[in-house]
């Protein structure tokens, strides 16, 4: 048994519900205990979706696992088939469903629908959503895009423009709707006609079709890789793989499709509507500079944002990490290249036990992270699922292409302190309205709060070092000076205390660390006034 | 009900006591969501959830808009190996327990709450409990409850837990009087006002089932009267029964007159004479009067449907027809748990279709066709309803707001108003 509070992944069959809720024509049949329902309302409130997902739960109960829940599965089965008529049904336990063995397919079968029925193995035990969402695909792909010709593909008739199919965008993905919009275009541009993109949007028929494309753009991993891969093998498709994340990502992703495609790149190059690099050039974004940035997410959007932070926001990348372990080693390759440890886990606790220690000065996350900086008053933005009702704004706000690398821009300056706003409040620290503790002004009331007693203890878990975290340091009375763990034996002076106190609470916490860390190294018991600024001197900051 | 309604839910058994009764998809959260509410109630208990990772994502989107609070929850989530025999179950839940009193030595009761995975796997959770007890009981107590889908439907997983509790409650004294025992969480806020009236009537000792501490276990005996203040409570009053409490009928205290004959039932059985009653009750009631007038022209004639949810449709379907004028269409229940809600019942108006359990498909269709001005029913059917041209009122918020008692009941109206307000408000 694992003890856990929050998650980043539901269960795996939440990831085949995302699938089958964002084709149409394709239903799925859960073999579930009632209360299982739930995840409707994540469709219908994150995603504010119009209509019901796309499934039907078998609600069996206590009374039905005496008798005959698999029949009662078989009614389900019948029932959204003439309720629904879709096109392809998908059948799966859940969790519960699983441990009653009533073989979900099998029962499916049995009813002799006219139409495909495609079972689902979820381990519910072992996986998660992004690892069922992966799988439903592959499942659909396999069932219906049929079989290829051996052998190389035959080359493009003359003339023929080349085509692609789009694979990964689903329901309740992080900004999936405008990127899709946002790729098109570059396909577009480029002059490469896009054959089908599935899940989202895709009918079975569609998916019978995939084959004739000349290549693929696997746009999630996390989705498509499973399906892209056989695909690869079964119509000697080739994968993009690059995620136009970022101004260098885009551009490598037009290379990298012209290059597949056999055609010329130069018009997808227009960037007169990009503004991130004269942005980042510009000298008021010299404020930036260096900014420590800590990211966590799925995997391929942590590294996808890794590079747009280091290369085009001129961040320093200190520490990233993800939930994704099915991606573990491109992700531990990715983190080498910026000299971090990466954090690969799914333990929420875990990473709000890395960024109390790090301290970044922005943290890149999902919406968990997003409420572990707000308690530990970090600016944060986010940049990958788990979603989040925030996370379908109104306006169009991709991640990728051209457009996506503007809203990149803003999205991650937004939360931090503007230039000369940051140099004002080291010059005025007491100011009453002008206060060490003022949040951006442009943030409203979203100040910063110190970790105060109430949310000290987080949850419980496996690791008592993030015990350390969650709880205020030990003697450490002041709210405003528990933002970071005194290191023991390491007394701070009250005039150095209040010294410390002076200095922006956005970098107080690293100078009460490099000024501990100064200490412990010289073996001073006590830090005063001039250790603090010895320490200062030390660091070069 | 009509012959063509009989006809349009064929396959669902329409009971000679005039209720429809239907089996199929229910659109209705498990008895673990209680512990959303209840781990804020009683605030030195844990509740440990035994089940699988659907539970824990269960926990935290019902919870969504008080994640990261201080959650005084967690799911121990099964694994293969747990599945697999390689873990023995029991060892795990001491090690889990023992780690987390030792975190949290605040903590003085601990729920090991029951789910559909636990439970179908045979996990004895009862057992867990007692050989818990036996080990920290001394400072903690630990009590075992179930929340799963199998047995229980939402507001259901409060009353497993409050019945859990029951052989805990500590017995009257002998020579003690009557005393009043008032079963169902409410917000402290109603609490302490519904406290405030039975004093000044003369009401009591008077006390509540949970407590906010787990150390203030009410107690129970031959002679406690028991009013149940949540439609939800059956098998907790039955228990109380048991132990020799004695319940007393009375509709629930949504509205003026809910509220009146709520307090009523209660002050009849302590003999408080009607004149101090009324001197008692009367500023409640004019107050809650004045409050409803303010919006009874916006609800007055308007067709209302329930779906099913938290057990509160009948007595709330009561309070928007007597005192709203509002018109329930149909009147849908996870349970229909008669013995309680008999006195609300009986003041529904004829015609409104009680239904019970749910086939959701077909009650779309309903729903649908009888077109009400305003449907009641949970987060996954609310906007699908909408954008077909319904107006909808999200019933979870029912379940999270103030809504009893006499200075709630312009609050608990304005919750069904707003969205008619709103509808009329917007013009794109």
């Amino acid at each position: 048994m694992q003890l856990t509070v929050w998650t980043y992944e539901g269960p795996p069959h939440m990831g085949a519900i995302r699938v089958a809720t964002a084709m149409e024509g394709v239903h799925c049949v859960l073999h579930a205990p009632v209360g299982d329902t739930y995840a409707d309302l994540l469709f219908t409130m994150i995603e504010r979706r119009a209509g019901r997902p796309a499934v039907t739960y078998s609600s069996f109960q206590a009374r039905d696992m005496g008798g005959d829940s698999g029949g009662l599965f078989k009614r389900t089965v019948a029932e959204a088939y003439e309720r629904f008529r879709p096109q392809v049904i998908l059948v799966a336990p859940t969790c519960t469903g699983e441990l009653l063995q009533d073989d979900p397919g099998g029962l499916a079968r049995a009813v002799g629908l006219p139409i495909p029925v495609i079972p689902l193995s979820l381990p519910s035990y072992q996986r998660k959503e992004n690892w069922g969402a992966a799988e439903t695909f592959y499942a659909l792909v396999r069932g219906l895009a049929g079989r290829g010709q051996p052998g190389p593909r035959p080359p493009r008739p003359e003339g023929q423009a080349p085509s692609c199919n789009i694979l990964g965008p689903v329901s309740l993905g992080f900004r999936h709707r405008d990127d899709l919009v946002e790729v098109r275009r570059l396909l577009d541009l480029l002059g490469v006609t896009v054959n089908v993109v599935a899940p989202l949007g895709a009918s079975p028929a569609d998916l019978t079709r995939l084959g004739a494309a000349d290549f693929n753009v696997v746009l999630y991993p996390e989705v498509a890789d499973t399906a892209a891969r056989w695909l690869e093998r079964t119509f000697s498709q080739p994968s993009v793989r690059v995620m136009p994340i970022g101004v260098g990502a885009t551009r490598d992703f037009v290379a990298e499709v012209a290059r597949v495609a056999g055609i010329d790149p130069v018009p997808a190059l227009d960037e007169s509507t990009l503004r991130l690099p004269w942005y980042s050039r510009s000298v008021d974004s010299t404020y930036l500079t260096g900014k420590r940035v800590f990211l966590f997410g799925d995997a391929s959007h942590v590294i996808a944002a890794a590079r747009v932070a280091q290369d085009e926001m001129g961040f320093n990348v200190v520490g990233m990490g993800t939930y994704s372990r099915e991606f573990g080693r491109e992700f531990r390759q990715a983190a080498e290249q910026y000299g971090v440890e990466p954090l690969i886990t799914d333990d929420y606790l875990e990473v709000e036990a890395r960024l109390a220690d790090l301290r970044p000065d922005l943290v890149l996350g999902t919406q968990m992270e997003r409420h572990v900086a707000k308690r530990l008053g970090l600016p944060c933005a986010v940049i990958s699922a788990p979603v989040h009702v925030q996370d379908f704004p109104a306006r169009f706000a991709p991640q990728m292409g051209l457009e996506g690398a503007n809203v990149l821009f803003d999205t991650w300056v937004h939360p931090l302190m503007m230039g000369l706003e940051e140099h004002l409040l080291t010059m005025f620290r007491e100011d009453f309205e002008f206060h060490a503790e003022a949040a951006p002004s442009h943030l409203g009331s979203a100040a910063p709060r110190s970790l105060e007693p109430a949310d000290a203890v987080v949850s419980i878990q496996a690791d008592p070092a993030a015990t350390l975290v969650a709880a205020p340091a030990a003697g450490d009375a002041s709210p405003s000076s528990s933002t970071s763990p005194s290191t023991p034996g390491v007394t701070w002076e009250p005039e150095a205390e209040a010294e410390l106190r002076k200095i922006p609470f956005f970098v107080r916490g690293k100078a009460r660390r490099n000024t501990e860390r100064f200490a412990a190294d010289r073996g001073l018991a006590r830090i005063t006034v001039e250790t603090l600024y010895d320490a200062k001197a030390h660091f070069g900051s | 009900m009509t012959e063509s309604m009989a006809e349009a839910t064929e396959g669902a058994v329409k009971t000679c006591d005039g209720v429809l009764r239907e089996r199929g998809q229910q659109s209705v959260f498990c008895g673990l969501t209680g512990v959303v509410w209840l781990h804020r109630k009683i605030q030195d208990a844990f509740f440990l959830i035994v089940g699988s990772r659907t539970c824990a994502h269960l926990m935290q989107s019902a919870a969504g808009v008080m994640i990261f609070a201080e959650p005084r929850f967690g799911t121990a989530v099964l694994e293969e190996r747990d599945l697999a025999g390689m873990a023995d179950a029991h060892q795990e839940i001491d090690r889990m327990v023992g780690r987390l009193l030792e975190r949290r030595p605040d903590i003085r009761m601990l729920f090991l709450v029951g789910s559909c995975p636990s439970e179908v796997i045979k996990i004895d959770l009862d057992r867990a409990a007692h050989r818990l007890n036996a080990r920290h009981g001394a400072t903690t107590r630990v009590v075992a409850y179930s929340g799963s889908g199998l047995d229980t439907a939402f507001t259901q997983g409060e009353d497993t837990c409050l019945a859990a509790l029951v052989p805990h409650l500590p017995a009257a004294p002998a020579d003690e009087g009557r005393s009043l025992l008032v079963v169902g969480c409410l917000p402290d806020v109603v609490e302490d006002q519904f406290a405030r009236l039975f004093r000044d009537m003369g009401v009591g000792p008077v006390r509540f089932l949970p407590a906010r501490g787990a150390r203030d276990l009410p107690a129970v005996g031959p002679n406690t009267l028991v009013l149940a203040a949540q439609p939800f409570v059956g098998d907790t009053v039955r228990l109380l029964e048991r132990k020799g409490a004695t319940r007393l009928a009375a509709p629930f205290p949504f509205g003026a007159e809910g509220t009146t004959l709520w307090l009523k039932a209660a002050a009849d059985a302590f003999g408080v004479d009607p004149q101090r009653f009324e001197a008692v009750t009367g500023p409640g009631q004019a107050r809650a009067r004045q409050a409803l007038g303010r919006v009874r022209e916006s609800l007055d004639g308007k067709r209302v449907f329930f779906f099913p949810d938290s057990q509160l449709e009948i007595p709330l379907a009561r309070f928007l027809s007597r005192e709203l004028g509002m018109i329930p269409v149909e009147v849908g229940t996870p349970y229909l748990n008669r013995q309680l809600v008999e006195p609300d019942l009986a003041l529904l108006p004829e015609g409104a279709l009680i239904s019970e359990g749910q086939d959701v498909d077909r009650q779309m269709d309903r729903c649908l066709a009888a077109k009400p001005d305003l449907t009641v029913c949970g987060l996954g059917l609310a906007n699908p309803l909408e954008a077909q041209g319904l107006t909808t009122k999200w019933s979870i918020e029912l379940v999270f707001s103030p809504v009893h008692g006499y200075d709630q009941a312009g609050d608990l109206a304005g919750l069904f108003a707003r969205p008619l307000a709103r509808r009329a408000l917007l013009k794109v």
